[in-house]
């Protein structure tokens, strides 16, 4: 039972991660209908910045704020720059801007600070959590600024005027051109959100999974199969689909005989498939219906 | 009486396709002028046009200032409220966030409180449902939500675009006789563009009756009715 308790506690530490990937992605998609697949890069890149920060003396939470604001701005920047120009082209025209994306902050990332792994630091230790074997300070952080986060971000748009401008935006926005919001700032505004919350996730990992500039290539499958669990059109089903995937992920590299770590990724997706079956818009998604 | 809409040579296009061949009217302040004509007459674009949703070319004037090259949010801000076709609901909202929306270019928290609760009261539904999700109200309902959404802006101009497309005739009655009175004691000026063209002829007082793309005939509302070759030729009833 212990053992079950542990995997489970665990799986929701990691699934925080998924959690925080997934939202990030479905943000981005709810915007301007792709999938952002270069999401695990820019976190890993506004890591590195953190890490820097820290070389030169910059404390981790002074570190930890400059680079949520950094990665804010850098995501307006990059939707600015490289998609708003794209808004209008075709599907294709967009993915080769995301692989483009991905390949110039992973290879910037390992010029400037090479593709040796580097140790990162955890503000909470790694201590058992209140003296229980179940869990470390760390993991249990982890799941504290995820919920904090997800908190916050749902006090945003269910009771702030930009938050209800920004859903509006992303619904129906000719309807919210036509009350006065200006549609393509919320989208980039979007952008900016989900980089803050992809580099959350890309300092809160750093210390499990190391930092290198291929750090974030698992975690982002993951974060992508949550969002696709949940239902891409649901933020909330994106943050359950993340946990979800965690808790699976753990359960099933213990006890499915000869899973072991290796397997358990295809396991997870395995699983995934089955929902998807049954439920095709994802587990919170809704089916879109489009009058033609 | 002072004009507050004045379009001249109005050409729009969709693509290659034009749509409107040199559109020429105006609207006076505080007036309820109706837009006629068949389907495929350029009712919605010239709509459309208005707020800067389809390429056109031609001067669009609104209280003496021009409004071309303007995007649609910020024409929104000149107090022009637009209810489109399909009127436009924030399906997944709730029907209170909605007329939240309406005035979400509006500062003055305390008016958009008093505003929603004026709305409640002009749509006595409204304020029963005001916490569903607004798609899951009916077609009349989603009508008058769409009405006082565009109302919540406090608007000068208020542009509606078939509001009688898929209702009822008794909720047709209805709706008219609320937009008459948003006419008569909001002071909102109000442009509509209709098929049912016997009912828009009751309660405008200006009207224009567009065939491809061009004005063919304009007046007084009430000697349009009246007049039998106006009415089999162009209006068909």
């Amino acid at each position: 039972m212990e053992l079950f308790t542990n995997q489970v506690l665990a799986g929701i530490a990691t699934g925080a991660i998924y959690a925080c990937m997934a939202l990030a992605v479905v943000m981005i998609y709810q915007a301007i209908d792709h999938l952002n697949f270069a999401q695990g890069e820019m976190a890993m890149f506004a890591t590195f910045i953190s890490w820097q920060l820290m070389q030169w003396g910059v404390p981790y939470w002074g570190a930890f704020a400059i680079t949520l604001v950094l990665a804010f701005v850098g995501g307006i920047a990059i939707e600015r720059i490289l998609f708003k120009p794209l808004a209008k082209a075709p599907v294709l025209t967009n993915v080769a801007g995301f692989i483009a994306l991905f390949a110039i902050i992973n290879s910037s990332a390992g010029l400037i600070w090479d593709f040796t792994i580097k140790q990162y630091p955890t503000p909470f230790g790694s201590s058992p959590f209140l003296g229980s074997q179940l869990i470390s300070t760390h993991q249990a952080g982890m799941i504290g600024v995820t919920l904090l986060m997800l908190v916050g971000l749902y006090f945003f748009f269910q009771y702030t005027r930009i938050g209800l401008a920004m859903r509006a935006a992303a619904s129906v926005p000719e309807s919210a051109r036509l009350v006065g919001i200006n549609t393509s700032w919320m989208i980039a505004l979007g952008w900016g959100m989900a980089s803050a919350i992809g580099a959350i996730a890309g300092m809160l990992i750093a210390p499990v999974v190391f930092l290198e500039p291929n750090m974030m290539g698992g975690v982002l499958i993951y974060g992508f199969a949550a969002a696709v669990l949940g239902g891409l059109t649901s933020p909330l089903g994106a943050v359950v689909g993340g946990f979800l995937m965690g808790i699976f992920e753990n359960l099933a590299g213990t006890y499915i005989p000869g899973v072991g770590n290796e397997l358990k990724l295809p396991i997870a997706l395995a699983l995934i498939i089955s929902v998807l079956v049954v439920k095709p818009a994802g587990l919170f998604g809704r089916h879109i219906v489009k009058r033609v | 009486m002072t004009v507050l809409l004045n379009v001249k040579d109005l050409r729009a296009y969709y693509g290659q396709v034009q749509a409107l061949h040199g559109l020429t009217f105006s609207l006076n302040e505080g007036s309820l002028t109706t837009l006629l004509g068949a389907n495929g007459a350029g009712k919605t674009t010239t709509l459309r046009a208005i707020c800067n949703m389809v390429r056109s070319t031609g001067g669009i004037e609104f209280d003496g200032k021009p409004l071309n090259n303007r995007s649609t949010e910020s024409i929104v801000r000149f107090g022009i409220a637009h209810v489109p076709q399909g009127r436009g609901t924030f399906t997944t909202m709730t029907v209170e966030e909605n007329l939240q929306l309406g005035a979400i270019t509006r500062k003055d928290n305390a008016g958009i409180v008093s505003d929603i609760e004026r709305m409640y009261a002009h749509f006595p539904v409204l304020k029963q449902r005001h916490t569903q999700q607004a798609g899951t109200l009916s077609g009349g309902e989603q009508q008058m939500l769409a009405v006082a959404r565009a109302l919540m802006l406090r608007p000068r101009l208020m542009l509606l675009d078939e509001p009688s497309f898929g209702l009822a005739p008794l909720v047709v009655r209805d709706l008219f006789g609320i937009l008459g009175k948003i006419n008569r004691e909001d002071k909102v000026s109000i442009l509509v563009v209709e098929q049912n063209a016997q009912l828009a002829l009751e309660l405008a007082d200006q009207a224009y009756v567009i065939e491809t793309g061009r004005i063919v005939m304009s007046g007084n509302a009430k000697d349009i009715a009246n007049n039998e070759e106006i009415r089999k030729s162009y209006l068909g009833y």
